[in-house]
This record gives C-alpha cells, sequence and structure tokens, in this order.
C-alpha cells in the first residue's frame, strides 16, 4: 500500500552542525506516529522540515504524491517559489508547544483567519466553519473569549482547531503538551485521541509515554539525528532492541 | 516701569494664529502620514536578515537621528536648490519633516516588532498563509498596539517640530506669533497663546492617542 507520506534521506545543517544525518520513514493515511528520543534528538526538527519551517539540504518529502518545498529539474535541485511553499504549508497543520494563538484575535477568529484569507470564504462562512471545529474541541462557549482570557489546555485546543479548520492530510504535533499544567494535559490529549478515531493521519512528538502506548500505531525513537528505532509501542517498550532506546525508556516516566 | 497685560492687540490677530495653527497642524499630519509608511518598511528593512537591506536602513536612521532637524529644514529650503532641485518652502518643510518623521518612526516601529514572538509568525505560515498576509493580519496590527504608548510622545515632538517651518516663514503658529509680536509689541501676551494653543493641540493629540490605545486594548 502506498504512503501518504515519504521521507527518504532527510539531511538538515544548522550551520556546520548536521541535526538530521538520513532519515527516512513513511507514513500510511490515517495512521498515527509517535516520535519519542531525548531532547536534542531531531524531534522538532523532522515535523519543521516537513512543514517547509525549515529549509533541508538534501532528501526528499513526499505529501500525497507532492515533493515538498524543493523541485529538481536538469539535475539542479531548487526550493519551490514561496507561493509555492505557502500553499503546500497548508497541506499540513501544525500544533505548536507554546500554542502560538493570535493574541489580537478572539478564539473563533483565530480559526476563521486561514478560512477567511486562504479558502476565500465570507466572514459568516467562516465563522459557521469555526465554531464547528471549536465545538469539536469542546470551545464553542469560549468562541469569542481571547487567548489571553482562556487556560493554556484551552488555548491549545484552539490551536489544534484552527489547524485541522483547514482540513490538512497530515497533523503535526510538537510536544502539545509539554508546557501545559499537569491538571490541563488531559483535556488536550482527549482532543487528539478524538482526531486519531476519526481517522486523522498525524505525526506527534511527545514525553507522554502512556499516550503514546495507547494511541500510535507506531513509534519512531530519535536518535541522534536519525531514527534509532521503529516499531510497534507494545513491543518497542517491552522489548527495546537497541542499548539506547532502553536506556531512554528507562529514563522516561514510563513506569 | 511696570508692564501691564493686555491681550486686545492679540484676541483680534486670535483668527491668524488659528490659521497658523491649522497649517502646523496639517504639515504635521502630511509628514507623519508619510513618515510612517515609510518608517514602517524601514523597520522591516531594520529587522531583516538581508544586508542590503538593513545596512542601508541603519545608515540612514543613524545619519537622519543625529542631525538638528533646523539643519536639515534650513538645507532642503537653501542648499537642495544649487543642486537643481527647487521645493516651495511649504513642500521643502514637509518633505524635511517626513525624512524626519520616518526615522524616528522606524526606531519606534522596530521596537514594536522586537517584543512580537517568532512562534506567530511559524503559526501563520503552518497555517499557509503568505508572509504579506501575516504582516498584515497579525505582525502589523500586535505591533501597533504595542508602539501605542511610545508613538504619542513621537507624534507630539513631531507636532511641535513644525515651529521650525518658521525659519523659512511657512506661515505656521509661530511665525504668525512673531509676526503679531512685532506688528503689536505685545510680546508676552503673543507667545502666551501661542504656547496655550501649543500646550492645548499636544494635550488634544495625546487624549485620542490614549483613547484609541484603550479600544485597541486586548481583553484579557
Ligand atoms: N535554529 C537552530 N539553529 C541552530 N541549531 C538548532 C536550531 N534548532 C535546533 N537546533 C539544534 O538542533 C538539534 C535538534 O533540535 P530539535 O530538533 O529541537 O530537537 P528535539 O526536538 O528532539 O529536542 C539540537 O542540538 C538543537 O540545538
Ligand atoms: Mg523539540
Amino acid at each position: 500500500m502506498s504512503s501518504l507520506l515519504e521521507i527518504q534521506g532527510l539531511h538538515k545543517r544548522f550551520g556546520t552542525t548536521e541535526v538530521l544525518k538520513g532519515v527516512d520513514c513513511a507514513v500510511r493515511q490515517s495512521e498515527v506516529v509517535a516520535i519519542i528520543g531525548s531532547s536534542g534528538s531531531g524531534k522538532t526538527t523532522l515535523l519543521r522540515c516537513i512543514n517547509m519551517l525549515e529549509d533541508f539540504q538534501a532528501g526528499r518529502i513526499v505529501l500525497d504524491g507532492e515533493e515538498i518545498g524543493y523541485e529538481t529539474r536538469d539535475g539542479v535541485r531548487r526550493r519551490k517559489s514561496e507561493k509555492e511553499i505557502a500553499r503546500q504549508r497548508a497541506l499540513t497543520g501544525m500544533a505548536f508547544q507554546q500554542f502560538n494563538l493570535f493574541p489580537h484575535l478572539t478564539a473563533a477568529e483565530n480559526v476563521m483567519l486561514g478560512l477567511v484569507k486562504l479558502k476565500r470564504m465570507s466572514r459568516d462562512e467562516a465563522r459557521t466553519l469555526a465554531m464547528r471545529w471549536l465545538d469539536r474541541v469542546g470551545l464553542a462557549e469560549r468562541a469569542d473569549h481571547f487567548p489571553g482570557q482562556l487556560s493554556g489546555g484551552q488555548q491549545q485546543r484552539v490551536a489544534i482547531a484552527r489547524a485541522i479548520a483547514m482540513q490538512p492530510k497530515l497533523m503535526l504535533f510538537d510536544e502539545v503538551t509539554s508546557a501545559l499544567d499537569p491538571e490541563l494535559v488531559g483535556e488536550v490529549l482527549q482532543v487528539i485521541k478524538g482526531l486519531a478515531a476519526d481517522g486523522m493521519t498525524m505525526m506527534l512528538v511527545t514525553h507522554e509515554m502512556r499516550f503514546a502506548h495507547e494511541v500510535a500505531g507506531r513509534v519512531i525513537f530519535m536518535n541522534g539525528g536519525v531514527i534509532g528505532e521503529e516499531g510497534n509501542p507494545k513491543k518497542m517498550f517491552l522489548a527495546p532492541q537497541t542499548e539506547r532506546l532502553a536506556e531512554f525508556l528507562k529514563s522516561s516516566s514510563f513506569n | 516701569m511696570g508692564y501691564t497685560l493686555n491681550f486686545d492687540a492679540v484676541w483680534r490677530s486670535l483668527e491668524l494664529l488659528l490659521q497658523g495653527l491649522a497649517l502646523s497642524l496639517a504639515l504635521a499630519v502630511v509628514a507623519i502620514l508619510i513618515g510612517a509608511v515609510l518608517g514602517l518598511a524601514l523597520a522591516f528593512a531594520l529587522k531583516s536578515k538581508a544586508w542590503w537591506l538593513n545596512r542601508p536602513a541603519l545608515v540612514y536612521v543613524t545619519i537622519v537621528r543625529n542631525l538638528p532637524i533646523l539643519v536639515l529644514v534650513l538645507f532642503s529650503y537653501f542648499a537642495l536648490p544649487q543642486m537643481g532641485i527647487a521645493l516651495g518652502k511649504i513642500e521643502s518643510f514637509v518633505a524635511t519633516l517626513a525624512v524626519y518623521a520616518t526615522a524616528y518612526l522606524a526606531e519606534v516601529f522596530r521596537a514594536g516588532l522586537q517584543t512580537i514572538p517568532r512562534g506567530l509568525t511559524e503559526a501563520g505560515l503552518a497555517i499557509g498563509l503568505t508572509r504579506g498576509q501575516i504582516r498584515r493580519s497579525i505582525i502589523i496590527p500586535l505591533m501597533l498596539r504595542n508602539t501605542l504608548p511610545s508613538l504619542s510622545s513621537t507624534l507630539i515632538s513631531l507636532f511641535k517640530d513644525t515651529s521650525l517651518a518658521a525659519a523659512i516663514s511657512v506661515p505656521e503658529l509661530t511665525f504668525e506669533a512673531r509676526k503679531i509680536n512685532v506688528e503689536t509689541f505685545r510680546v508676552i501676551e503673543t507667545w502666551i497663546v501661542a504656547s496655550l494653543l501649543y500646550v492645548a493641540t499636544c494635550s488634544v493629540i495625546a487624549a485620542l492617542l490614549r483613547a484609541l490605545e484603550r479600544r485597541l486594548a486586548i481583553p484579557r
């Protein structure tokens, strides 16, 4: 079966520091992939390359048959135009650790912005749709609140609604619960679980091992800029094949 | 010998002073509008990573901010015609004040941009917005809210700087006051009234900007 996302030989350098040293992976439609690994192993950078928030020096990322970010013509690799890259970024949605809601817009307006600017909807149409997505994350009654008036968990749910309202083919979650107080983590994970159950394809970087174990069909363990190990979470967590994963699991809060 | 205050003469010339004030305001408004547009562009240039944008922008801001505005005013009006660029005195002054306003507003805007988290731009990019759309819908609205408090003092300074137009005989408030002073010899009265007009106008500008600041405040 063909993959929705295919990454081949991804290399990424910041200056002279190589951060991704050849990542290959593929994600099928409706698959939930958890990415784990110690801090600095390149998890965030991997997600950011998929969304072209970072340029990368070598390798290919193909989403639903389209090469992301670059094209090769007559043997020369070129970055695509800004306009084309912006269009491609809309194919993936991203939720960040720091929520990054637009502080001067209400929850509904945060969700509406992309719909109005990119999907060319009227404000009324966009509002109707935004309300549907806010309802989906359980925040319809907070639609007219500003981010500063919402709890961290609520802000993150609005941020997720903002991303999925664009109907991306793939959702990227980067440690979306790390900045939250422990009592607010559950409500956000619940929303993600719901999206997974509905068949949303997603890659999520997480430190919540229990959650990865529960929702992910597959786990990728990043180690020093490459995939150290990957597979079914139940097998991987019980019987890690590499020393590094075993160490990582021991140091994480799984047990 | 005592000096008895007598406002009659100034009172009769009040209309002239008000006309001067109107021209002062017009000079400031036009220069500030031009300066705001160019200053905004310059602020983005200052923050740009491209040296061919940020270097020239920095040179411009540094030079203009280190020149006394009176020198710029006199240079534009007396020296530029020698170089083949002759403007009327009003146009010459507005252009000069706009050059000045551009540099100061660029600094104010740059400071306002500095505090906007990079994450907001990235969130906009992640949705699929272009950098232009992000600037218009997110960065500039937030930057304006950040800068309103310091914008107030900059705009008031620029308004007060219109008095330097008197040096090249533009008939604004200071010029008219001097004329009335010379014609009526009511020195103290004339300058008291002119000063009050400046202070009142500045207070109105400050009040308007405070009202705008309250209106735009983000509820939290
Ligand atoms: N903008 C950047 N400039 C330079 N180095 C960076 C930048 N972003 C990340 N890095 C480096 O890349 C490595 C991987 O970072 P990251 O992908 O954030 O790791 P993780 O998300 O797994 O903690 C780290 O060593 C980090 O210091
Ligand atoms: Mg990270």
